[in-house]
């Protein structure tokens, strides 16, 4: 079985190769790609308990661990909100519950997008990634 | 045609948007282009200067003071009241109460008119369009004293179904309550009209005037209906500052919203006697600066003529909706025949949350979301518009602006 790439090394892909764009519009152009690349959830998991609600945006989100490692699937009703998802996915899917609560993804501001994040109230990512350490902490919990 | 020429010319609007410094400023590396006027409009100059110089100048607490500085901040609070008296010719001074917006307007009336004139059974009437704030007030009040709630349909346009109003007033009704302009929508609704009939079903009408202050000439006297709210904010003035006009026989007989100073006669334990109006209803310390400088905002919007800017913002709203309803794969949402600066829209494939962040990375300040309208939104079907809102400073080349982000946000999602 080969190890996946630690949260730090995934990260700084991401870093390089948001390094590539020269302009806002390539940035966003790929996240965009990103969003409609994600593939959708089945819908027997868009029920009320794996939402996380934003004032404008929905997302979805489920988390299953597998040999020691969480893996999470989500969706989102807003392709931009969905490509940073996709990215948050690429960071944390498949690492241990201990990596991802120890990760400060560090990497959405080097990238430019904290304003998303701030938008808490209207597109819930940030709750999201506050979603997902709780998954670890809850695996981490029964684990142990 | 050619008085509308001269109409033009006699609006500088370049001469105007100098007045306002925060329209210099560059967001994401383009001039700002702000378009979210209904959320909150600018503040000119004077506006700014006149809190600052209240902090720097004569800052105190106003009405018990006998220092000067006291006396000073009293005039001229109490001037600012007299001004928008005369601004929505209200027969009464007293008339005139300082809230901290049209949300706290409307949660008064419903609280100390409804506590006091609501009892089972007995109906308030809102409509389909109404923010929020018009909303949840009435809800309280009614889940409270068993009254019941009815709401005015409206048609695909957004116009208000006046029949259907028609057949909702009877002798049940006490309360009428509607929103002037809607928020989310631009319909001006036909609110004389609207008066008139619950008068006569011997209903109280309360109009939000929240949107339509800044935009419509508001005479309160003509209109005739019992209570007005406003929010400063959305009329150039500062943020936490609104008015609730009410005609003073009804003030006068309502009971005290919240306790505590300022609206007390004499306080004993035995039995608190309470205060004149308009005193009765401002307990507490108030936005002094804030209630202050709003008097500048009411002097910038006269000196610069409400027949003009209203003729100004109708060519831009008349514009834009021309401009953008020519775009492919738009639905306007709100195609009132009677229109103030708002234009809400889709594009059709687009989630309007994309649309905004697209916008705004090219300097573009619209909002995007259910804008605190949510039996509206579901009316439509919709979760949400994309809401271009106008106010005097904007320009036809904002418009083209926008119309150009749109199609490369566009280009961009789809």
């Amino acid at each position: 079985m080969i190890e996946p790439l630690s949260i730090e090394k995934i990260e700084q892909e991401i870093i390089d190769d948001f390094s590539l764009f020269d302009n806002w519009e390539e940035k966003y152009e790929y996240i965009i790609d990103m969003g409609k690349k994600l593939p959708p959830l089945d819908d027997i998991h868009k029920k009320e308990e794996n939402i996380i609600k934003g004032c404008q945006s929905t997302v979805w989100l489920v988390a299953e661990q597998k040999d020691g490692r969480i893996y999470f699937k989500a969706d989102s009703d807003a392709v931009i909100v969905k490509g940073l998802i996709s990215l948050l996915i690429r960071v944390l899917s498949g690492q241990t519950a201990t990596d991802i609560l120890g990760t400060k993804l560090d990497f959405i501001n080097k990238i430019g997008m904290m304003q998303h994040l701030a938008q808490t109230r209207s597109n819930g990512l940030l709750s999201m990634i506050k979603q997902m350490k709780h998954y670890a902490l809850a695996f981490n919990t029964v684990a142990s | 045609m050619e008085a509308v020429k001269e109409n033009i010319q006699a609006y500088n609007v370049t001469a105007l948007r100098n007045k306002f410094p925060v329209l210099n400023v560059k967001v994401n590396r383009h001039p700002l282009v702000y378009l979210d006027n209904a959320a909150t409009t600018q503040k000119p100059e004077s506006v700014i200067k006149a809190l600052e110089s209240y902090y720097k100048n004569y800052n105190a607490n106003i009405h018990r003071g006998i220092h000067h500085l006291a006396e000073k901040a009293t005039a001229a609070f109490e001037e600012t009241r007299t001004e928008v008296q005369k601004f929505l010719n209200a027969a009464y001074r007293e008339e005139i109460i300082f809230t901290k917006g049209t949300t706290e307007s409307i949660n008064l009336v419903a609280s100390s008119w409804g506590r006091k004139n609501l009892k089972e059974n007995d109906e308030v009437i809102i409509s389909t369009m109404e923010h929020h704030s018009n909303i949840v007030p009435w809800q309280l009040i009614c889940e409270e004293k068993k009254a019941k709630l009815k709401v005015i349909p409206i048609s695909d346009e957004g116009e208000l179904d006046l029949d259907t109003f028609h057949s909702l007033l009877s002798p049940k009704t006490k309360m009428v309550s509607v929103v002037h302009v809607s928020n989310s929508l631009g319909t001006i609704n036909p609110v004389e009209e609207i008066i008139e009939m619950a008068h006569a079903a011997g209903a109280v009408v309360l109009i939000d005037g929240a949107q339509s202050t800044a935009h419509l000439k508001i005479d309160v006297a003509r209109m005739n209906c019992d209570f007005f709210a406003l929010s400063a904010h959305k009329v150039y003035g500062p943020t936490g500052v609104g008015v609730l006009y009410g005609k003073k026989e009804i003030l006068e007989v309502m009971p005290p919203y919240q306790g505590g100073g300022e609206m007390i006669g004499e306080v004993k334990f035995e039995k608190t006697t309470y205060n004149e109006l308009p005193y009765k209803f401002e307990a507490g310390t108030p936005n002094i600066a804030g209630v202050i400088a709003f008097r500048e905002a009411l002097f910038f919007l006269n000196a610069n003529n409400p027949t003009l800017i209203h003729e100004h913002e109708q060519r831009l709203l008349e514009y834009a909706t021309e401009k953008i309803s020519a775009l492919d794969g738009i639905r306007l949402i709100g195609r009132a025949k009677n229109k103030a600066g708002v234009i809400s829209f889709l594009l059709n494939g687009a989630h309007p949350q994309d649309v905004g962040v697209l916008l705004d990375q090219q300097g573009i300040a619209v909002r995007t979301g259910h804008h605190c309208t949510q039996p509206l939104m579901d009316r439509f079907g919709i979760p949400g518009t994309v809401r271009a809102s106008l106010a005097m400073y904007n320009t036809h080349e904002e418009i083209d602006l926008l119309t150009e982000a749109l199609l490369k946000a566009k280009k961009m999602l789809l």
